[in-house]
């Protein structure tokens, strides 16, 4: 590489070659994601004007139909609250967490970086298996919290079945297993702030929490952002775990707007309206993507 | 002064570990243990067997499913790599409208859940009689994650391939893909191992296309094998343990190993497709 950024230096005084536009050097990646992702969403917008039952040849036009059924119907609105609580309460979870361990180990102790690697381990296991996993915890026959609880002298408890406490499960499950990606950033955040800002903020007679909060969150707020973004994102589109843990239940309960879809055209044969709900989900999903984006980005700004 | 601050956060630091490695400790006990041991799941077993492992991987069939998982996550990720590459290249160099728009298509894409457009792709891979082949598998992973990529690669190339590269390689047109592997390729070297590691853990671990396309037993990978093996065991979690811990095991090992890697790497894609 340097030989070739060393031959070229020789050809900078020299009328640069006009380039070539290379637009087709993206066709086959935009052609898979034509195919496989951008057609059958649009397919999809066409498909919530009827009442296409999934596998059958025939459906009828249906007009906006789906779509008052889907502003009427209360389950949609259990099944929104639910997924703004996995998407904006894990969000919160996992940035309180993430920077929480991230200060722990900014600082100079040992164990470092066996901590971190316990803490990073969960976010390479499978969404799915980990649903598994606490399940042997949760479980109500023999699960390891009952036996805690039973030392405690507290009766067993079927936290599982409890319509209340499955979506807090799963937003603590969610936490637990992705809070090592918002620590990861915030450290580098951390690393990244020089030493002698602190020490002039001593010198100044600063003490206390007051530097965390005149150096450290201004300098970190662009590793928030990511990370408010980026788990706002993970945690709206929640899948794997409740399919593992509550299956949606009790009842639709602990229902995300993607299992509720799976439900619909799976269970219910009801691919018109489960289309529908998808539609609505997108459109939920970006809004408060965008909207969490640009509110970040604005305090980043403010702050610096 | 300085060593008691340094024991205190180093306690701490155990705590925080002990907490964190609960769900991992009870799968490994629980999977110890044998059948109708009904003693406390935070116990050690008395006898350590591996009998469940054992009699998990043939009940769940689990060597075909993780010759389909091994298929599927290795073409993905090639196929990945190869044609995200090559496509990140005129849209980081390129700043011309049509390209604009199509990288801002791609971010888009990366924001929707693929769950939505689910209704009408299962009717068109099973109209193209894919349902149930690795080959629907992989072209939907491969779709899935190509924003991802190709936005990894784009910003790889802006930051830290130089532009006088292009001009000594003449990439004008005749020859141009062999140029483009042959001299760009080598050195994006960094983030390809970056969206390698990504592709690998998030396709290994794939559920939401698998349970859709890959129903069949002779097709599905180990999640569904995981999912139904689960199913038929509810009342022996000691099998579903082993399976468990069989399925993950690649990805830990890999992990463990290349640790440097996985973090810097999955850290910088985290969003998820």
């Amino acid at each position: 590489m340097s030989d070739l950024a060393r031959e070229t230096q020789g050809f900078q005084h020299q009328k640069p070659v006009k380039s070539a536009s290379l637009w087709w050097m993206y066709v086959p990646a935009l052609a898979t994601v034509f195919i496989f992702m951008i057609f059958p969403f649009v397919k999809g917008a066409f498909i919530t004007f009827t009442n296409w039952n999934g596998f059958s040849q025939t459906y009828q036009w249906v007009g906006v139909t789906q779509y008052k059924r889907l502003f009427t119907d209360p389950d949609t609105w259990l099944v929104v609250k639910n997924t703004l609580l996995y998407g904006i309460g894990s969000t919160f979870f996992q940035n309180m967490l993430g920077l929480l361990y991230a200060l722990l180990l900014n600082q100079s102790l040992k164990m470092k970086a066996l901590t971190r690697t316990i803490v990073y381990l969960p976010v390479i296991i499978s969404p799915l298996i980990m649903g598994y996993i606490w399940y042997f915890i949760f479980s109500y026959d023999g699960g390891a919290l009952n036996d805690v609880l039973g030392a405690l002298g507290i009766g067993p408890v079927n936290a599982l079945a409890s319509p209340a406490a499955n979506p807090w499960i799963i937003v603590m499950i969610n936490t637990y297993q992705y809070a090592g990606i918002a620590m990861i950033v915030y450290l580098a955040g951390l690393q990244s702030i020089p030493k002698d800002y602190y020490e002039a903020a001593k010198m100044d007679g600063a003490g206390g929490l007051q530097p965390f909060f005149t150096i450290t969150l201004p300098l970190l707020m662009p590793a928030v952002t990511i990370n408010m973004v980026i788990n706002i994102i993970g945690g709206l589109k929640l899948f794997d775990v409740i399919f593992a843990l509550t299956a949606g239940g009790p009842g639709n309960s602990s229902q995300s707007m993607s299992t509720f879809m799976y439900d619909l055209y799976f269970k219910r044969q009801d691919a018109g309206y489960a289309a529908a709900q998808g539609v609505f989900m997108s459109v939920i999903i970006l809004v408060i993507s965008f909207s969490a984006l640009v509110y970040f980005k604005r305090k980043e700004t403010e702050m610096s | 002064m300085k060593t008691a601050r340094m024991r205190i956060f180093t306690l701490l630091a155990a705590v925080i570990s002990c907490i964190h490695i609960v769900p991992f400790y009870i799968l490994l006990t629980t999977s110890l243990k044998a059948k109708g041991d009904y003693s406390s799941k935070w116990s050690l077993p008395s006898a350590f067997s591996f009998q469940n492992f054992r009699e998990a991987w043939e009940r769940a069939s689990l060597g075909q499913s993780f010759l389909n998982t091994i298929i599927i996550t290795a073409v993905s990720a090639a196929l990945l790599i190869f044609m995200g590459s090559l496509a990140a290249y005129p849209l980081a160099r390129r700043n011309t409208k049509l390209n604009k728009i199509v990288f801002g298509l791609l971010i888009s894409i990366m924001i929707i859940p693929p769950l939505t457009s689910m209704v009408p792709l299962y009717k068109m891979v099973a109209d193209a009689g894919l349902i149930n082949t690795h080959a629907a598998a992989i072209l939907i992973n491969t779709a899935a994650y190509m924003p991802l990529t190709v936005f990894l690669y784009s910003g790889f190339i802006r930051s830290s391939i130089p532009k006088e590269l292009e001009e000594a390689a003449r990439m004008d047109g005749a020859g141009l893909i062999r140029t483009f592997y042959t001299i760009v390729f080598p050195l994006l070297k960094p983030i390809t191992a970056t969206v390698c590691i990504i592709s690998c853990v998030f396709i290994w671990n794939d559920y939401q296309f698998a349970i859709f396309f890959l129903q069949d037993q002779k097709v599905q990978t180990l999640t569904v094998a995981m999912a139904g093996f689960f199913g038929e065991n509810a009342n022996n979690l000691h099998l579903v343990a082993a399976a468990a811990i069989m399925a993950m095991l690649p990805m830990v090992v890999l992990f463990l190993a290349l640790q440097k890697y996985f973090i810097s790497g999955l850290s910088s894609g985290a969003v998820k497709g």
